[in-house]
């Protein structure tokens, strides 16, 4: 397993084509395999904008770009878009589902994108077990399963989500703001089950099951969880406010909706 | 991502909006039929109009256009306005380059359909189409001088068998003529369908023409002058004069020299045209029409294509957060294009597979209808070489046509990146 850091960032400079100036200055940033990290900041901070440049989506006009030991910056956008499908879970506020698909499907998905991340996905199980799994895990009984994901309410499908960020232990987990759609009580519930999911509580007995308590510490998941409330931050490893690394003024933050 | 699981995602994404898509298929199959349609009636109204003649080497009339000369001879529409006199039409047939000749006397009618008289060879020796030559359904050819034989047409129209007896009337057209009435002909056959005027014509011995008017004069009965009709063959029924002449030569390379000869006939003023290349003028001229007919299914179907790009568009706002999802997922924006170039590709061409499968199916159960009622002629089959074509054309103008929803999608999901800003 590699033991480089998750990310790390160096002299990043982003600036939205057609804007003055610039929406990320951000000199550096590190955040270790495995880590969960809390990146908080108000509305139109450039979280988002920060978590498409991990993604290998958006692309930085200065600095460098390291995310799993890659060199974004220096890679094709198509070398990016396979990175991106095979080692990174991506998270959002909603509508993360395609609503035509079912439950089982959406969480498929990852997996005909990307053949390394079936091949890890079904490394202890046949595919669908472990999707099957994931979902049990994630609390979404059978009867949902096949249902199609426009059925399903805002708080399973952010589960079915998660599931889907999961499958074939990718070692990135994004979340934007994964839980604004969610009432204050479901919120906490739905950090306490993706936080045990990536590895970083709770989940020892699961793994000591299967025997491999050697695992544990590379199975993590680095998790970078967004949000701009603040009162979510307390079981994560380490909590970032953008405002204090990123150096680019935010003339309009404030008052710029989510 | 390799393409296979991309077009299988693409397809269940389309199936997804099936009802706003399945209109727009609807439109492009029914364009695409109309299409097809539209050029197999042109083809074949074409071929059997460029074919009503074949094997006959040269037409021969009074002197006139050569477009009236084919109308009236081989269409039997219109008069012409003088007429051959028989000695010509013997000259000429005794020329030494002529197989044969079949003399053609017009201008009698029976309920709308004209009347044609000739000899029995024209039986034998008339052809149309590739060659076919005529066949009697039932029946056979006349023998005695008030015998007949009808086309297909007519026979079906008036409900004719072999047996039957009709009256002639004195001109074409169908108000206020002038009867033969009291000399009834007697059908004694019926031939088969050709696709040509033949079907719409009643054929008489050359002498029945003759002697229908022994008691006429300038067009009209003489008054107290009847020849009852068991008397007429105490006359000489030999014809004056004849309509036109239909001509076969020996050898087809002669057929310059036999139109020089014909149309620097001492005797009288006449005219000879090879009926192939009148008939291809002819359908020149009248040919606005079908370019007309052409042009318009060719803007149904620009029609079709445009509402099919215009409900791609307007869907590409809604599937903003489906394609966001995609690319996060891994898909680039190449990926995203091919997706929805290849929906827009898959509705065309199932739409125009579905629209010739129609036309396939459409021409084989109303082609008949169509031919007795409209008189329009519907071959059932699936595709010509020349259907083909279009049919090609329409699916690469389909193919064109996506590139438009592709390029947009590419743009915008290059624009979006994972958080569309609806
Ligand atoms: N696709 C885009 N094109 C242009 N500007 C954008 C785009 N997305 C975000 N921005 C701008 O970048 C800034 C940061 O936005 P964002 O990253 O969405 O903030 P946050 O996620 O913290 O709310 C905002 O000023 C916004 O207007
Ligand atoms: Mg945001």
């Amino acid at each position: 397993m590699s033991v480089s850091p998750a990310i790390v960032l160096d002299g990043l400079q982003f600036r939205w084509p057609g804007q003055s100036a610039l929406c990320l200055d951000i000199p550096r940033l590190e955040i270790a395999a495995g880590e969960a990290v809390f990146l908080h900041g108000p509305s139109g901070s450039g979280k988002s904008t920060l978590l498409g440049i991990l993604g290998g989506v958006a692309v930085p006009q200065a600095g460098r770009v390291n995310v799993l030991g890659n060199e974004l910056t220096a890679m094709s956008s198509r070398a990016r878009d396979r990175l991106r499908a095979a080692h990174i879970g991506f998270l959002f506020q909603q509508f993360n589902l395609l609503p035509w698909l079912s439950a089982i499907d959406n969480v498929l998905l990852p997996c005909t994108f990307s053949v390394e991340r079936k091949a890890r996905a079904s490394r202890r199980h046949s595919l669908r077990d472990e999707a099957e799994r994931l979902l049990t895990q994630l609390d979404l009984t059978m009867s949902h399963w096949l249902k199609p994901a426009a059925e399903l309410s805002v708080g399973q499908q952010q589960r079915v989500a998660a599931a889907r960020a999961l499958i074939g232990r990718p070692e990135l987990v994004i979340a934007d703001e994964p839980t604004s759609a969610l009432d204050a009580e479901r919120q906490q519930i739905f950090i306490d089950l993706l936080l045990r999911e990536v590895g970083q509580r709770s989940s020892v007995g699961d793994v000591a099951l299967h025997g491999e308590i050697s695992a544990l510490r590379s199975a993590r998941t680095a998790l970078v969880f967004v949000s701009h409330d603040q009162r979510l931050a307390s079981h994560f490893d380490r909590t970032i406010d953008l405002r204090t690394i990123n150096l680019a003024v935010q003339a309009d933050a404030a008052t710029e909706p989510a | 991502m390799s393409p296979i699981p991309l077009l299988r995602l693409a397809a269940r994404s389309a199936w997804a909006r099936r009802l706003t898509l399945g209109v727009t298929l609807v439109a492009i199959m029914l364009s695409t039929a109309l299409l097809l349609c539209v050029e197999r009636v042109r083809a074949d109204a074409r071929q059997s109009f460029t074919q009503s003649v074949s094997g006959v080497d040269l037409v021969v009339g009074a002197r006139t256009g050569s477009v009236q000369l084919m109308l009236y001879a081989v269409f039997h529409a219109g008069a012409a306005t003088n007429n051959v006199d028989w000695k010509s039409f013997e000259i000429l047939s005794a020329h030494p380059a002529v197989e044969w000749a079949l003399p053609l006397s017009l201008g009698d009618s029976h309920r709308g359909f004209a009347v044609l008289g000739t000899t029995p060879a024209y039986f034998e020796r008339f052809s149309y189409g590739e060659h076919q030559s005529l066949k009697f359904r039932s029946g056979e050819s006349f023998a005695k001088v008030f015998d007949a034989v009808v086309g297909s047409e007519v026979a079906a129209k008036l409900g004719y068998k072999v047996g039957d007896a009709i009256t002639l009337s004195h001109g074409m057209g169908s108000a206020n003529l002038l009867e033969h009435g009291d000399k009834p002909f007697q059908v004694v056959g019926i031939l088969e369908v050709t696709g040509t005027p033949v079907d719409r014509t009643i054929h008489v011995g050359l002498e029945a023409i003759t002697a229908l008017h022994l008691d006429w004069v300038a067009g009209a009965p003489v008054k107290g002058l009847s020849i009852p009709q068991d008397f007429v063959s105490k006359f000489d029924l030999k014809p004056k004069e004849i309509t036109a002449a239909l001509i076969g030569l020996k050898r087809r390379s002669d057929v310059f020299r036999m139109q020089r000869f014909v149309n620097e006939f001492r005797g009288e003023p006449l005219l000879a045209v090879m009926p192939g290349v009148a008939l291809d003028e002819l359908w020149q001229t009248i040919g606005l029409v079908e370019r007309t007919l052409f042009a318009v299914s060719v803007l149904v179907i620009i029609v079709g294509l445009a509402g099919l790009v215009a409900t791609m568009l307007a869907s590409l706002n809604e599937r903003r957060r489906e394609l966001a999802i995609l690319r996060a997922l891994g898909a680039g924006p190449g990926d995203i294009f091919i997706m929805l170039a290849a929906e827009g590709l898959l509705v065309t061409t199932l739409g125009a597979v579905l629209g010739a499968a129609m036309l396939a199916i459409v021409s084989t159960i109303f082609a008949p209808w169509l031919l007795e009622h409209l008189g329009v002629l519907l071959t059932p089959r699936l595709l010509s070489l020349s259907e083909l074509y279009l049919f090609g054309g329409v699916i690469i103008t389909g193919m064109l046509a996506s590139l438009v929803p592709g390029w947009r999608a590419w743009r915008m999901s290059l624009a979006d990146g994972l958080t569309p800003r609806t």
